[in-house]
Parts: structure tokens; C-alpha cells; sequence
């Protein structure tokens, strides 16, 4: 026999379900922030993650300005998805959609290129002879890969000879799955390595190099292989609590490191890549100063992901907004790095990869600073001051496997900034973190492209 | 995370579905929630029987939502690493046989009618 051990009345279930409408009316509710008035006339040249999201904000923001978002390429690219697909994880359109996606209404999206940029005339010139003048300017064209600075190296060669680029594009990615995948079928010597300068997502080249391994080890032939990394400069990665955890795993898992070898040139034929490594100076205890010369070196691969050097792209390196005297040869945006406002011009910022801030060329970055420069742009319209401060968040799920990763995240100081502080280590291989990697980052940043998170 | 509001949540979930899909799919939850509350109220009592054949399906509905969840991210249980870990996994669990449970206690509610307490 059972008693009643559940009895609700019909009472009980309006109230409950009454308390639930009341909960989804407070989800839909919206902050009631009146829209800036105002006919400002804002460029913003480049239609990527960061000015995509930006400019969906602007409209939210402002009534009645004048906004113009500067774009040749139609086909919008999730840049983090592009490690999956070369992981064999996702095809190549995981990545792809269409710019004209994410447009809000009202903004007049210019299909073309920027040639000029005029700062003294606040006027941008697109390359099919447009010109675009602003009260307001926010330059977030991304950056350039340089494949010229690769010596020997075509984009075509990508997929064959063990040549890979993840970095090319989601298609290029693909291909170089698929030597990855015929790679490590057999084995042989992988080569991975970094270029010298700024570069976007400094954890991918990490994160390629594990999973190459994690496939060698799944299909048996790990046994068979080399895995060697040819580090840029002394280190694996520039936050030291992260590039020390880094050197513990690449013990663990056998990679051989090779330090200051900057890549110059590439020979499909004979697969080999060629190093130059710079003059080094040390001291010993003595005083006494050791001058290693620079060198040439040359590596035999069976497999290779080439990184270019990453530079400002033309327009920002011509339009006398670079900085001159940082990263000099690079070219990136002269900004305060708090505030990403231009030093010299201050209607002038600069978001996402192109700013000259020493971290923060992630997607993740860009949607901290979007908020930032949102700030201090509305603010200037209003004529006060704007608030918010960019602390230089840049954040890596740094893949170890497939299916495990640690979710690095750091700042200008090189501390450590978890967004779940207690719950998930940083510095900790977890499944979760991959969780995060594959299920909720692609929806997250879409959420951003909106102007929602 | 900057801003983790329920709109942001709202907004992330939307795009892990699709708009239609999450939506659909918070319908049918609140539909199967609400047909649970309704027949809950309509026999004023939880049968015990129903509940126990309920309770049969719950370990199914945790292998089958623990197996989904490691299919779509291509993962497996070599990949555990950690506490928190463990805790999702037994989350995802645990959601799978609660909701297994409460579907098939309110199927069998409907088509077998209201009963009385034994």
C-alpha cells in the first residue's frame, strides 16, 4: 500500500506556473538606456569579429548617426574554428557566413576596401575611389599574413608535400587536415613552430602542435616520430606561468624544442624549412659576454603547419597611424592601451588585431574591448569622459588533445583572470574547457557579432 | 566572460540550436513540464507504480544523454581530467535520468488515464 506522498492543489500550479511567466517577462525585459541623439558621422573600417560587434552596439546606442562599415570581403570568418577543422573536426563551412549576415539596418555597409586612410582630413578612401569622411573613426581591418615574408612558399602548396596553413582561411584549414590526416598514417618528423612578430591567437600554433601528437598516439605511430618546435625566441609562450606549464607538457609528450628559430623559407620539394636564428649575447658570472652569431638552419619535415609573420595591413602602415617607435617593421595602430583611443587622434580608435596593445589579439579580446571603445566613443559624442578600461584580457582554450584543453585567460600584467575562478583551472587539461571549446564559443561569439555579450 | 546576463545565456543558447530548435525545444520541456504538473494534480497523488517503471528508465536516459553529449563533442571518458569534470559528466546524467523519468511517468499518466491510490 501507498500513501499519497505528493498532493498539490490546483492553487499551487496556477501560482507555479504564474511565478514562471513572471520569470520569462523579467528574462525578456531590457535595460531602459535612452539612445544617444546625435548625427555623428562614424567609419568603421573593417567588418570582422571587431567591427561587426561594434557596430551592432553603436545602433543600440545611438539616434540618428550617420554609420558606415567599411568591407570588400562578403563571407565572414569565425577565425577559432579554423584549429577544429584542421583537427578534422568540422568542415570548412563551420567557419564561413555571410557579412551582410550581421549588418543591423540602418548602417551602410560599403562593399569595397579602404585604399586611404586621412587622418588630418578625417576622410577614408576606399579602393575603388570612394571617399568616406568622419567625425569618427574606428580602424579594425585585422591584420595582414605576410606569406611573402616565407621564402619559397605558395598558398597552393598547401595540402600536398606535408605542407599546412591553418591560419590561410577555413579551406586552406581543410587541406591541411587532410595532410595532417595522411601524415600521421605513417609518422615521421611534424615540424611546428611561431613567427617573431605579433602574432593572432599565440596559443594556435601550441594547440596544432598536441593535436598532431593526439592523432600520431591514436593511430599508433607516434612511435615512429618526431615532433620538433621551432620556438621564435627563448620561450613557448609569453604569459611565464602558462609557458612553464607548456614546457612540462611538451616533456611529457616527447616534443623536442628548438629555440630562436625564426622561419624564412620553405622548400615543398625537398620539404625542408629554413631558420635564421639571431645573434644571441649572455653573460656569465664573471662578466664575461658570450656573443653567439647569427646562423642559418635548415629542418627536413614530413609535415609542417607554416605561420607567417602577421603585420598591420597597408592601409594602417601608410596612413602615419602606426606606431613608429613599437614593433617597428608591424605597423600596428598607435592607441592608448587602456582606452584604445588613437594617441595623437583622438577620434580615431583602434579594435581588435590592428591596435597596438602588447596582448589581446584573440577573439575573445575583442569582446572586452568592444565595450571599451564603445564607452569612450559614445562618451565623445556626449561630450564627457568615458570610463571603461581594457586590462589587456586575451583568452586561449589551449587544446592539449582531442577532447581535453586548458582555458588560459591573462591580462597586461600576465596574471591569470579566470572567468570561473574555483571551478575550472586555468592551467589544468579538462574536459570541460574542451566543452567550452567545441559547444559554447562559437554560439558565444555569434552572440557578440549581435552586439549581445 | 565580460557580461554573462541571462539575455547573454539566452542569446548563446540561441545560436548553439538555432533559433527555431532551442526554442522549440524549450516548448517542448515546458509542454512536458506542465503535462507533468497537470496529471500530478489531476490524480491529486504520485503513483507509486508509475513512478516505479519511471524510475527504470532514468539509468537509460543517463547513458543515452552522457553518450550524445560525448558524440556531439567528440570526446570520451579518457578525457575526464578533473573534479569538475566528473561533476559535469554526472550532471549531464543526472538531466538525462530526471528528464527520462518525468517523460515516462507523464506518457504513462496520460495514455493509462487517472487511477487511484492503491
Amino acid at each position: 500500500m501507498v500513501k499519497d506522498v505528493f498532493s498539490p492543489s490546483r492553487r499551487g500550479f496556477l501560482g507555479l506556473a504564474g511565478g514562471a511567466a513572471a520569470l520569462s517577462a523579467m528574462g525578456a525585459a531590457k535595460p531602459a538606456t535612452a539612445a544617444v541623439q546625435t548625427n555623428a558621422r562614424i567609419v568603421i573600417v573593417g567588418s570582422g569579429a571587431a567591427g561587426t560587434g561594434l557596430v551592432n552596439r553603436l545602433v543600440q546606442r545611438l539616434d540618428g548617426a550617420q554609420i558606415t562599415i567599411i568591407d570588400g570581403r562578403k563571407q565572414h570568418y569565425y577565425q577559432p574554428g579554423f584549429t577544429l577543422i584542421a583537427a578534422g573536426l568540422k568542415q570548412a563551412s563551420y567557419s564561413v557566413s555571410n557579412t551582410a549576415d550581421w549588418h543591423p539596418s540602418g548602417v551602410n555597409w560599403v562593399e569595397d576596401y579602404a585604399a586611404e586612410i586621412d587622418p588630418e582630413a578625417q576622410r577614408v578612401t576606399t579602393q575603388g575611389g570612394e571617399k568616406i569622411e568622419y567625425d569618427y573613426l574606428v580602424v579594425a581591418t585585422g591584420l595582414k599574413l605576410n606569406w611573402a615574408g616565407i621564402e619559397g612558399f605558395e598558398l597552393d602548396q598547401v595540402g600536398q608535400n606535408g605542407i599546412g596553413a591553418v591560419y590561410a582561411g577555413p579551406e586552406y584549414a581543410a587541406k591541411t587536415w587532410e595532410a595532417m590526416d595522411r601524415f600521421t598514417d605513417k609518422g615521421g618528423v611534424a615540424l611546428f613552430g611561431r613567427p617573431a612578430t605579433e602574432m593572432k591567437c599565440a596559443g594556435a600554433p601550441l594547440k596544432y602542435t598536441f593535436l598532431t601528437d593526439d592523432y600520431l598516439r591514436k593511430k599508433g605511430t607516434r612511435e615512429d616520430s618526431q615532433i620538433i618546435y621551432a620556438a621564435n625566441n627563448g620561450g613557448l609562450f609569453s604569459v611565464p606561468v602558462v609557458n612553464e606549464k607548456v614546457k612540462l607538457l611538451f616533456g611529457e609528450r616527447g616534443f623536442e624544442t628548438r629555440t630562436h628559430h625564426i622561419l624564412t623559407g620553405i622548400d615543398a620539394g625537398t620539404r625542408e624549412a629554413y631558420f635564421r636564428t639571431p645573434e644571441q649575447h649572455s653573460v656569465d658570472a664573471n662578466g664575461i659576454v658570450t656573443v653567439t652569431p647569427a646562423t642559418e638552419q635548415k629542418i627536413a619535415f614530413d609535415f609542417t603547419n607554416v605561420i607567417p609573420p602577421m603585420i598591420a595591413p597597408d592601409v594602417v602602415r601608410e596612413s602615419g597611424l602606426a606606431w613608429e617607435d613599437k614593433w617597428v617593421g608591424q605597423g600596428w595602430l598607435e592607441v592608448d592601451q587602456e582606452t584604445l583611443r588613437h594617441r595623437r587622434y583622438p577620434n580615431v580608435f583602434g579594435l581588435g588585431d590592428i591596435a597596438g596593445v602588447p596582448k589581446g589579439k584573440t577573439a575573445a579580446s575583442v569582446k572586452w574591448q568592444i565595450p571599451v571603445v564603445e564607452d569612450h566613443l559614445v562618451a565623445s559624442i556626449e561630450g564627457r569622459d568615458g570610463t571603461e578600461i581594457y586590462n589587456g584580457y586575451t583568452s586561449c582554450p589551449l587544446i592539449t588533445k582531442v577532447g581535453r584543453a586548458m582555458l588560459v585567460e591573462f591580462d597586461y600584467q600576465n596574471r591569470l583572470t579566470p572567468s570561473f575562478p574555483g571551478v575550472i583551472a586555468p592551467l589544468e587539461e579538462l574536459w570541460i574547457s574542451w566543452l567550452m571549446k567545441e559547444i559554447a564559443l562559437k554560439p558565444t561569439y555569434n552572440a557578440m557579432l549581435r552586439g549581445k555579450a | 566572460m565580460k557580461q554573462l546576463t541571462f539575455e547573454t545565456l539566452i542569446a548563446v543558447f540561441e545560436e548553439i540550436f538555432g533559433r527555431g530548435l532551442f526554442w522549440a525545444m524549450v516548448v517542448t520541456a515546458a509542454v512536458i513540464t506542465i503535462a507533468y504538473l497537470y496529471v500530478l494534480i489531476r490524480d491529486r497523488h504520485l503513483s507509486a507504480r508509475k513512478f516505479l517503471l519511471a524510475q527504470m528508465f532514468m539509468p537509460m536516459g543517463a547513458v543515452a544523454s552522457v553518450i550524445f553529449v560525448q558524440t556531439v563533442t567528440h570526446s570520451s571518458f579518457a578525457d575526464i581530467g578533473g573534479p569538475v569534470d566528473w561533476i559535469v559528466l554526472l550532471g549531464v546524467a543526472g538531466a538525462g535520468a530526471v528528464g527520462t523519468a518525468i517523460l515516462v511517468y507523464t506518457i504513462q499518466s496520460l495514455t493509462k488515464g487517472r487511477q487511484t491510490a492503491e
